[in-house]
């Protein structure tokens, strides 16, 4: 089997628990019977295998399909050498609501975005959310380029530059950090699946498009509770649309998207059942040249090393990683414990993504992020 | 004599002063009502008020959240494209575009305020506003049900009133068409008693038919900003008619309202008051009077002169205190009274969809009794002055008693109230309450009082000659003691100048607003899709399917909308309908003006209301907002509008059309042609609308309605005065029962010169007849001028509005009458008492 999933279920609560304030958690099995019902009375179009993948036009929006979102993570590095990491991400919603209404303010299309920034100093994360309904100007994802944005917040990709680079930028405000950063592709996208076409279960209706950016230079400047700091590093994008959810069963996920030190890139998951196995696994191991070699279920797994426990949610977060990809033994270490994404006050999801740095044989041969979900303690009422 | 120790003084208070109160029970009591009385409309006029404009306020703040400013429109709203050139300010940080829309409900009386929001705006500005999703089977929610155009959100007092429950079926009607919404959720965090919905703004857009349209956008500017510079910015890009406020100031201008009748009920509890604190004043003269030798005696014994005073003020402040606790609870049962039976507004409809709770105002309430307490005390000071003054010796001596009642003409000072009264009525009002009109009456009013003693002597020496020992006694009694006029008069005169003013003014006012009905409504039928802010309203086809009902002559249209004309004044109601260039209207101030080249300007009719609130005259240019852009338009004519009391422009409905580009209309008015069966026809109309969509209703009809409004407002104002008339009359009553106890040497001395008891009763019949005669006359002819003032000045400038004076003379006339017969029955019986022992012992009692 080689298509790999990815980080469907948390993407779909994350989107749909924006939309439904002040409530507490739901059980996976519950968003996705809402999310079908939202489709319902919309038609939209299939994933298919065999389309071929556009730059830079498949960069931007494609309103038609159900979900879409643009991920970005790295880190970053200051002047002094202090190391903190950074995520931002912009999904796009169609929620088939409204389509006949000529409304400008008919709620056809939502953006949602979350942000955060990992400080050591600051011991745990600090993140910020938006969402909006899709209102231009004010907020929107624009077609053929990446053009995605809340109000000032905004990801958007600037082409066009001299040397043919592909140049992102995005700019986050929150009240406890801000940053502005500059990510520069110089090779060209890598795409997962079969090019590009990602398949999430047996069955071929379940997919999605999604290509990958790792390797991007960042150039910016961050501010951290007032202070302004100019920063470089490196990120990953991920850019990914589908209509179609994955089949039940799915409890959670572990994934990571990993810089290799050596020009390389790592990704890799597992997707794990109620009882804590994987159902599913997989990744894509890129070389500098950008050869990608696609990782099936066996090629990949994940063993918990070491565990911390959130004194908010009460959830246990395996925070370092035994990892066996394709033969070869790694080991992963969060950048802090702390890196929990606990928005239960606003959009209700709690999962932890923070960046992680990746061993072999004791030597740090790369650095990312990690993302684990559905360890948090569900209510259920 | 060594004197009363001091410590005597307290034991002396109770024993000589306050005992005193319980001898004269019935004197005492009646003070008592009286100020309790006061106290307690005074008191619940004031809770009601508080409670209801607190609540409206709150309600108006918790709505407006952390928003520093509400950028508002007419009701019509304005384009949607100004949010987001707002949104998009430097100055903004966060805006909320809303869409307000007063949803008629078919099959419930009352509409519906429904708020059409953008969810994740008013998360960032209004968090109180936010819908909270229902839990469906096994705590499922549908995390996009707030998105849903079918979704509804009812706040607690709205699902109460309502009777609607989650998940039920909410009909609403938009134009002559009929939704069915669900109801989604609820939104927790409204207060208590506010009643509204919320649902998404698209939604609300699409299906009320306001596509592109906002009524409100809800501003947080971002921090750092200089507030007064970013409003006036945020002021340079709003198109007319539409004005950024700062919430506060939105509900002051709604507040402001209802200002001048407050002030108005708030006046009548004060006359209840005074009228308290004159009883106590009669009933402690008299007392003195009576107490004068015992007084004397206490004296002679060495009480000292202050404890006297002070335990004289202490009789009149008990009084004052006791009636004040009555008052204050009285007070608080008639609040709960009123926001059981009338409503928080006491029957005015200022304060709709507000239930306050009623709630225990500490300050308010010992203000309250405080204000009793002193009315106590002002009554008993000046008798109590009076009876310190009396030298010892000379009062135990007898006879002395009738001193006291000499009282002399006042002209001059009665004239110089007069004049101050004109003066006062020449005063523009003060923050749009008519201070100086209030004024102007209580100078009539003392200047009435004053006038008493002259008009005794003048009327007295008009009857000279009258045949009759009776008469003439009762006469020479009066001329020679026109206190006792003075002291059982002064109630009667303000009482009836007070009632008499009362029923002028409301009987020109009910008579006028008839007229106006009538001049309103001039067609055979009115159909009416919804009141004039709700959703319902009619379209061009369903005006052709009414008009080509067989027997209707014709049909016009009437739009009602509002505009906001500055960001100062509340906005305006907009009336267009077919005016036949003005003589449709009720017109005070025919359009006189010269015609110069300036006539292509349309013309528009301005209310009174409006013509005072903007200073607009005949002759003059007015602009209006329309379709989002500012037209001008000259003031052809002034009329006359007891509807809308922050003002309303009407115009030709042609103009109207053509300039705003608004088709709708929210009623029709159908004429028949001769001869023609009213009830066939409106059976054919009624038939054309699907059951409950319209209501149909005559003229004659919306005028009984109307006229029932307007008697439920005046309801508390005849309620209060016929407490008035009543204190009145038992002032005439305690007056004679205390003089007639102090004159019962006299009427011994009249039955040994042969006189019967029940010519003794005729006397005082007389007596009291003749007292109240020109009490009354003389209240009559003060209450005509305070009739005056309060239609000329205290009405127009606390409502806008004029009207024409009409007495209702049959009505005065018999109401002189049978006063002047109680005031005689009253004096008769009070008078029994006194002549019960026999004559040897009354004559007896003199030393």
């Amino acid at each position: 089997m080689r298509g790999y999933g990815s980080r469907w279920p948390g993407v779909l609560r994350i989107v749909t628990l924006a939309l439904w304030c002040c409530a507490p958690l739901g059980d996976t099995a519950n968003a996705r019977a809402q999310g079908t019902q939202a489709g319902a009375g919309a038609i939209f179009p299939p994933v298919v295998e065999g389309r071929a993948l556009a730059f830079p036009a498949d960069t931007g929006a494609h309103p038609d399909f159900r979900t879409e979102w643009w991920y970005a993570t790295g880190w970053l590095a200051d002047d002094e050498g202090g190391e903190r990491g950074f995520q931002v991400t912009f999904f796009r919603v169609r929620t088939g609501i409204g389509e006949d209404n000529p409304s400008r303010f008919a709620p056809r299309q939502l953006i949602l975005a979350h942000a955060a920034l990992a400080d050591p100093a600051e011991g745990r994360l600090l993140h910020a959310e938006r969402s909006a309904r899709a209102l231009e100007p004010l907020a929107g994802a624009g077609t053929g380029r990446t053009d995605a944005r809340i109000d000032d917040w905004t990801l958007k990709l600037e082409t066009g530059g001299a040397d043919g680079t592909d140049r992102y930028r995005t700019r986050v405000r929150a009240d406890a950090f801000a940053f502005d950063l500059e990510l520069a592709a110089h090779s060209a996208p890598i795409l997962n699946g079969r090019a590009g076409y990602s398949q999430k279960a047996p069955d071929p209706v379940n997919a999605s498009y999604y290509y990958s950016r790792p390797q991007l230079a960042v150039t910016g400047e961050i501010e951290l509770r007032g202070t302004r700091r100019a920063v470089r590093g490196h990120a990953w994008l991920d850019h990914e649309w589908s209509s179609e959810l994955m089949p039940a069963g799915a409890q959670g996920w572990d994934w990571i998207g990993i810089n290799l030190h050596d020009g390389g890139a790592l990704m890799a998951f597992r997707m794990r059942d109620a009882a804590g196995q994987a159902l599913w696994a997989g990744g894509t191991l890129g070389v500098e040249t950008g050869e990608a070699r696609i990782l099936t279920p066996e090629e990949v797994r994940f063993q918990p090393a070491r565990h911390w426990r959130s004194a908010r949610t009460g959830a246990e977060y395996p925070i370092a990683w035994q990892l066996e990809i394709a033969g070869r033994q790694f080991e992963l270490r969060a950048l802090m414990d702390d890196q929990e994404l606990d928005s239960r006050g606003s959009t209700g999801a709690v999962y932890w993504e923070g960046a992680v740095r990746l061993f072999e044989h004791g030597r740090e041969v790369g650095q990312g992020y990690l993302e684990m979900t559905g360890y948090a303690d569900r209510l259920r009422m | 004599m060594s004197g009363l120790a001091p410590g005597a003084g307290r034991a002396a208070l109770g024993s000589i002063f306050l005992a005193s109160l319980r001898q004269r029970r019935m004197a005492t009591l009646l003070s008592l009502v009286a100020i309790a009385l006061g106290v307690a409309l005074g008191l619940a006029v004031q809770l009601i008020q508080s409670s209801a404009l607190d609540e409206f306020g709150r309600g108006m703040r918790r709505l407006a959240g952390e928003a520093d400013l509400q950028v508002l429109g007419s009701r019509g709203g304005f384009d949607d494209t100004l949010y987001l050139t707002l949104a998009q300010m430097p100055e903004v940080e966060a805006a909320s575009p809303v869409l307000e829309i007063e949803a008629r409900l078919p099959g419930h009386e009352s509409n519906l305020r429904v708020l059409g929001i953008d969810l994740f705006r008013v998360a960032q500005v209004q968090p109180a506003l936010l819908p909270q999703v229902r839990a469906e089977r096994d705590n499922a929610r549908d995390r996009l049900a707030a998105l849903r155009p079918d979704a509804i959100f009812l706040s607690p007092a709205a699902r109460v009133a309502l009777r609607t429950e989650d998940g039920e079926l909410l009909r609403v009607q938009s134009g002559l068409e009929e939704a069915g919404l669900q109801v989604a959720g609820s939104i927790a965090a409204a207060g208590v008693g506010e009643r509204f919905a919320v649902m998404d703004l698209g939604a609300a857009q699409q299906l009320f038919g306001r596509i592109g349209t906002l009524t409100r956008i809800d501003l947080r500017l971002a921090p750092g900003v200089e507030r007064r510079e970013a409003e006036a910015r945020i002021a340079a890009r709003l198109p007319p008619g539409v004005a950024a406020l700062a919430p506060e100031d939105s509900a002051a201008q709604s507040a402001g309202l209802s200002r001048a009748y407050r002030v108005n009920l708030a006046m009548l509890a004060a006359i209840a008051l005074l009228t308290g604190a004159f009883l106590v004043f009669s009933t402690q003269l008299l007392s003195v009077v009576r107490r004068r030798q015992e007084f004397a005696l206490l004296r002679a014994l060495g009480l000292d002169r202050r404890v006297l005073l002070r335990g004289l003020l202490a009789e009149g402040a008990f009084v004052g205190l006791v009636g004040g606790v009555l008052g204050v609870v009285l007070g608080y049962g008639l609040t709960a009274l009123a926001f059981r039976v009338v409503g928080a507004d006491l029957g005015a409809g200022y304060f709709r969809g507000v239930s306050p709770e009623l709630r225990f105002q500490p300050l308010v309430s010992f203000a309250y009794l405080m204000l009793g307490v002193v009315a106590g005390v002002a009554g008993a000071a000046l008798p109590a002055r009076e009876a310190t003054r009396i030298a010892p010796a000379r009062a135990l001596h007898a006879g002395d008693e009738m001193e006291i009642l000499q009282a002399r003409p006042r002209t001059a000072a009665a004239l110089g109230c007069l004049m101050l009264a004109g003066l006062a009525c020449l005063l523009p009002p003060w923050q749009g309450v008519p201070v100086a009109g209030y004024a102007a009456v209580a100078f009539l009013l003392a200047a009435a009082v004053l006038l008493l003693p002259g008009a005794t002597r003048w009327a007295m020496g008009g009857l000279a000659g009258r045949r009759g020992v009776l008469a003439e006694l009762a006469q020479a009694r009066l001329v020679a003691a026109p206190g006792q006029v003075v002291v059982a008069g002064a109630g009667v005169v303000a009482s009836v100048a007070l009632a008499v003013s009362m029923a002028i003014m409301v009987h020109s006012f009910r008579l006028s607003v008839d007229d106006w009905l009538r001049t309103m409504l001039p067609a055979d039928l009115y159909l009416r899709a919804s009141s004039s802010a709700a959703s319902g309203h009619f379209d061009a086809p369903s005006v052709a399917r009414v008009a080509a009902v067989a027997g209707v002559a014709a049909v016009r249209e009437i739009r009602f909308e509002t505009l906001r004309l500055s960001a100062r004044h509340p906005p305006v109601t907009l009336i267009a309908r077919p005016l036949s260039g003005g003589a449709g209207l009720p017109l005070v101030e025919p359009g006189d003006f010269p015609r110069d080249g300036l006539t292509d300007r349309p013309p528009v009719w301005v209310s009174e209301a409006m013509a005072d609130l903007f200073a607009l005259g005949p002759g003059d240019f007015l602009k209006l907002p329309l379709g989002g852009l500012a037209h001008e338009f000259r003031v052809a004519g002034v009329w006359r509008d007891y509807a809308r009391q922050h003002g309303a422009v009407a115009l030709e409905l042609e103009d109207y059309r053509r300039l705003s580009g608004d088709g709708r209309s929210n009623d029709l008015a159908v004429e028949f042609v001769a001869g023609a069966d009213p009830a066939r026809i409106s059976t054919a109309i009624a038939a054309l609308f699907e059951p409950g969509r319209i209501e149909l209703a005559s003229p004659g009809e919306i005028r009984a309605l109307s006229l029932a409004i307007f008697d439920r407002t005046f309801f508390i104002t005849w309620l209060m005065e016929a407490v008035a008339i009543l204190i009145g009359l038992f002032g005439i009553a305690t007056t004679f029962a205390a003089l007639s106890i102090s004159r019962t040497k006299e009427f011994g001395m009249l039955r040994h010169l042969g006189m019967v008891r029940s010519q003794i009763g005729r006397l005082l019949a007389h007596e009291g007849a003749l007292t109240a005669a020109i009490g009354v006359a003389l209240g009559c002819v003060a209450g005509g001028a305070v009739a005056l003032v309060l239609i000329r000045v205290i009405n127009r400038q606390s409502f806008h509005w004029s009207m024409d004076v009409a007495i209702p003379v049959g009505l005065i006339a018999g109401f002189a009458g049978l006063l002047v017969v109680l005031a005689a029955l009253a004096a008769r019986a009070s008078g029994a008492a006194a002549m019960r022992g026999s004559a040897v012992q009354a004559v007896r009692e003199d030393w």
